[in-house]
């Protein structure tokens, strides 16, 4: 069953209704059973629920130390390219922001400069970036990017346009592992008011992407919604209802969950429903515990202090480092646009050195070539 | 005194002829005493019957505290996590002592028998020994075992030379296929990897140990002592754990309950355990008449 049908089922005012409709034994219930459904995830995104974060909290913390036991999965971006041919809204790359001589594609020989400097640092995970252009960064230089980086880490990631399955079958070929797609929000109508024009405009094509990628081969499967654009908790529902339906679809796939909080927009946008820390700390707790063994990515759009109160209540990846700009980490400053300003600025070391101080081990293996290459 | 059993320091159980004995030193295992009940796997001898697995531990320092206290001397470490070419800059790489345990290589994350056997061709030509646990999990939710690929990947890799330890559900055919295809264990799970539940597969574990011409090592779901000594007493003959380890507040203190468990379990297997029964039974209420015994 595709996810366009499941969701159908779960409109907006059934999700609110359940929402509102939860009572304190709903909530306690949700709390204390094994396996939780769409209605207990209901009961843990309810204002009920905002009152009861601690106990829900523990119980984060356990399922998390029980699958993924006191660790945190290092990776870090690496933006090559930031022309873009879509209009989102809320987007520093969109095309409509203009800063045409700020737009840069890296040359391969620019990649690997990056990757050089990367790898450096000690990471073996990489996220590759691009924007929305499909015509001036094709897949067949994506494909490329991707062979650079597997010649400098274990395992490499893309978070790019949406493409076919034979495109993520050709990207796995040359070492691709993992594939991030973020919904945005999943609220139609939402979707259109932001993403004006472009390919991104085609809601049904991104929707249905994370899975030709899982049935492409490709191990890690990322989703999220940039929280912000429409109710939280209508987004956070769907978010989770989206990777339950990829770890059943894909059962050979890893999934995991991102939680990308808008912060930093371009004057012409308002965030519409701007999220608070403690709605967030909401959803993370309440989707770990629909969610016991997905991983949880918080990135450096994200604050040190809220991040390192984080590592213990759900999170399982960290990125760390980051710079938005192609070319930003060894080869060009202020001269390429950077995507979103990020909020956590320390170094690798430093976020490591957080991480261990929390009593928590970063992870910087978790793939190798050997899987998918003979010695 | 011989029966009597004293702890000082981190001093170890061990077991001779089926008595308890004690070294009185604050010890390594006492090289003069004979063990006389070794786990022998590949024809090669293991003091210790407790193996430990590497995956969720918090620190390098955590591995390690818990490697002491169990005294373990099989050490398992996923490929996929373990940096061969830098192990002294890897975390859990850099926690074992090569003259102390043997580094077991596995191949977690592997989902088919291909990857495995890549994996474990990848650890062999890096310079580690040809063992190699097969853990062939190709869901990443539960990561319970392909018992398909995992007996084509054994096939291979023992053609191949290597000694194959292989991950298991706790299916009594699939051990004695895997044993007939010549594997040196059979490693069956007692509940989902990581969930501390315990013997959930008991009857299934009983089966295997009693029909298997080859070691029987309970791996995963082991969440307490009393887990491994339940394993124990069945007469499986060695257990491997790893959360129960990593999750603990003291690292050396859990592993050598662990470890006491363990040889406590294996103590009891090997004196004999008495049946289980329901009531207690005086005498006997529907047959003594026979003896003459009015009712």
């Amino acid at each position: 069953m595709s996810f366009k049908s499941e969701l159908a089922s779960w409109p907006a005012e059934r999700v609110l209704t359940s929402i509102n409709a939860a009572t304190p034994a709903d909530v306690e219930r949700a709390l204390s059973k094994e396996e939780r459904d769409a209605l207990d995830l209901c009961a843990l995104l309810s204002p009920l629920a905002a009152n009861c974060l601690e106990p829900i909290a523990r119980e984060a913390q356990r399922l998390t130390r029980w699958h993924f036991g006191r660790t945190i999965s290092m990776y870090v971006p690496l933006y090559i390219s930031n022309v873009c041919g879509a209009d989102c809204t809320y987007c520093g790359y969109a095309v409509r922001s203009g800063n045409k001589e700020k737009r840069r594609t890296l040359t391969t020989d620019e990649i690997r400069v990056e990757c050089e400097a990367l790898a450096a640092q000690g990471f073996q995970s990489v996220l590759l970036l691009t924007g929305e252009a499909r015509r001036a960064v094709p897949p067949s230089y994506i494909g490329e990017a991707i062979a650079i980086a597997r010649e400098y880490f274990a395992s490499v990631a893309v978070e790019v346009y949406t493409l076919d399955q034979s495109n993520y079958e050709d990207f796995v070929q040359r070492g691709l592992d993992g594939v991030t797609i973020y919904m945005e929000t999943y609220d139609p109508k939402t979707y259109a008011d932001v993403h004006l024009i472009g390919e991104k405009s085609d809601y049904d094509y991104r929707i249905e992407a994370i899975d030709r990628a899982g049935r492409a081969g490709v191990r890690r499967l990322s989703v999220g919604s940039l929280l912000g654009l429409t109710d939280w908790r209508l987004d956070g529902f769907w978010t989770a209802l989206h990777a339950r339906h990829v770890q059943k679809a894909c059962w050979q796939s890893a999934v995991s969950v991102s939680f990308p909080r808008l912060r930093h927009v371009p004057e012409r946008f308002h965030i519409p429903e701007l999220v608070t820390d403690k709605q967030l700390v909401q959803l993370i707790l309440a989707l770990r515990l629909f969610l016991p063994e997905a991983g949880f990515n918080l990135s450096t759009r994200e604050t040190p202090e809220f991040r390192d109160k984080l590592i213990p209540l759900g999170v399982t990846m960290m990125s760390a480092g980051s710079s938005t700009r192609p070319g930003g980490y060894s080869l060009y400053g202020e001269e390429t646009l950077e995507q979103f300003e990020i909020e956590d600025r320390r170094s690798v070391d430093e976020v490591a050195a957080a991480i261990k101080r929390a009593g928590y081990e970063p992870v910087w293996k978790d793939y190798d070539h050997a899987f998918d290459r003979g010695i | 005194m011989a029966h009597a059993i004293r702890y000082t320091g981190n001093c170890r159980v061990f077991v001779t002829f089926g008595k308890i004995g004690v070294c009185a030193s604050k010890c390594k295992p006492m090289k003069t005493q004979q063990n006389t009940d070794p786990l022998v796997i590949a024809g090669r001898t293991f003091r210790s019957r407790m193996m430990v697995g590497t995956g969720k531990f918090p620190s390098t320092d955590a591995l390690r505290e818990s490697l002491e206290g169990c005294d373990s001397e099989i050490v398992t470490v996923a490929l996929r996590r373990a940096d061969l070419k830098n192990p002294n800059a890897d975390s859990i790489l850099s926690a074992i002592d090569p003259k102390r345990h043997l580094l077991l290589p596995n191949t977690s994350g592997a989902r088919t028998a291909d990857e495995a056997v890549r994996l474990a061709k990848l650890a062999r030509s890096m310079g580690c020994e040809p063992w190699v646990k097969l853990e062939l999990t190709p869901e990443p939710r539960y990561l319970l075992p392909d018992p398909i690929e995992t007996l084509r990947a054994a096939e291979m890799l023992i053609k191949d030379g290597f000694i194959v330890l292989p991950y298991i559900q706790a299916d009594p055919i699939l051990a004695k296929r895997l044993e007939e295809a010549g594997a040196a264990t059979v490693m069956p799970l007692g509940a989902p990897i990581g969930s501390n539940r315990g013997l959930r597969t008991r009857d299934m574990i009983r089966i295997i140990i009693e029909q298997s011409n080859i070691p029987v090592v309970v791996d995963a779901g082991l969440g307490a002592p009393s887990h491994a000594a339940e394993a124990m007493e069945l007469g499986a003959d060695a257990v491997l754990v790893n959360t129960a380890l990593a999750d603990a507040r003291d690292y050396r203190a859990m592993a050598r309950a662990f470890a006491m468990a363990t040889e406590a379990g294996r103590a009891a297997y090997l004196a004999g355990l008495g049946p289980e029964r329901n009531a207690a039974e005086a005498s006997s209420p529907l047959t003594g008449f026979l003896d003459g015994h009015s009712a």
